[in-house]
């Protein structure tokens, strides 16, 4: 499983993976997601106006893996991809490990002595976002 | 009760510190340029981060307009208590805010007594509207007018990053 964290010009602000062998794997995936995710905060406008959430849901299921999507209005990017194996976890649950990111990212953009679009290297996030992984694998 | 009052006092003592600190130089004109530059960037950063935790709960916004009215309603009735009175455009990017009572010039006079020094005072909530701007995807450059106090007009100037 991987969170991943990216800025409003798709660089990257945050990479965490579990386990991290394959982790090119992951970031590969990630990056790929990004145009899904790009394309579904575009057609925002045109399409449906009220469809208007952060949640962006599933955005494409490979073979292996699940991919969702989290777009804050400061056009911050969330990204999780867990195993397709790993079925226990719904849609619910994801929704709320998107919450708790974004909260715990408010405050890390809040704290003085962060500069937005520099790598996260808040030790209270990486703890947030360790013990979140650690319950969904 | 007395939070308004704590930020109006920090505001003035901070404005007071950056002035006091550019006292020593002798070049009167860069000096007004380095502060107002200074009170700006702390305002863009304080509003970066205000911005990220207001717009924590609400759904995207549809276009620039639904923004600015955002920042017009609830973005400045938390930070002041009080909406912008008056927003107006000319739907190419240039946006006026009209605050008629803004809440850091009430204490100086309801006339045009110390009009030279109001711009001091407003350097900082300029650098917060282009804070907030910019992590929403804008940037801008915001400038601000006062004729009459305590009302006062803020110009930001919009250039898209997004579209």
């Amino acid at each position: 499983a991987e969170i991943c964290i990216t800025s409003m010009d798709n660089y990257p602000l945050y990479i965490r993976s579990i386990p991290t062998q394959g982790e090119l794997k992951f970031h590969y995936t990630v990056h790929t997601s990004l145009d899904v995710v790009e394309e579904k905060i575009s057609g925002v406008g045109k399409a449906l106006a009220d469809q208007r959430e952060l949640y962006l849901g599933l955005l494409y299921p490979t073979e292996d893996y699940k991919v969702y999507g989290y777009v804050t209005n400061s056009k911050v990017k969330f990204v999780i991809v867990v195993d397709s194996s790993n079925t226990s976890l719904r849609d619910n649950e994801i929704r709320s490990m998107f919450r708790k990111l974004h909260n715990s990212f408010t405050d890390v953009m809040c704290n003085p002595f962060y500069n937005p679009g520099d790598p996260i290297q808040s030790k209270a996030f990486d703890s947030i976002v360790s013990t979140m992984m650690v319950q969904a694998c | 009760m007395a939070d308004d009052a704590l930020f109006e006092f920090l505001h003035m003592e901070i404005v007071a510190l950056v002035y006091k600190e550019q006292a020593t130089r002798e070049d009167i004109d860069k000096e007004r340029v380095t502060c107002v530059s200074t009170l700006d960037a702390m305002g863009f950063r304080v509003g970066q981060g205000m911005i990220e935790r207001f717009t924590k709960d609400c759904p995207t916004f549809k276009d620039d307009l639904d923004l600015m009215k955002f920042l017009c309603k609830d973005f400045w009735s938390t930070i002041f208590k009080k909406q912008i009175d008056n927003l107006r455009t000319n739907h190419q990017g240039t946006y006026v805010l009209q605050d008629n009572k803004f809440a850091l010039l009430t204490q100086f006079s309801s006339g045009k007594q110390y009009l030279e020094e109001a711009p001091k005072y407003l350097a900082f909530s300029c650098g917060l509207i282009r804070g907030a701007l910019s992590n929403l995807g804008l940037e801008s450059v915001v400038t601000a007018e006062v004729s009459l106090m305590p009302s006062c007009k803020f110009m930001p100037n919009l250039k898209s990053l997004i579209n």
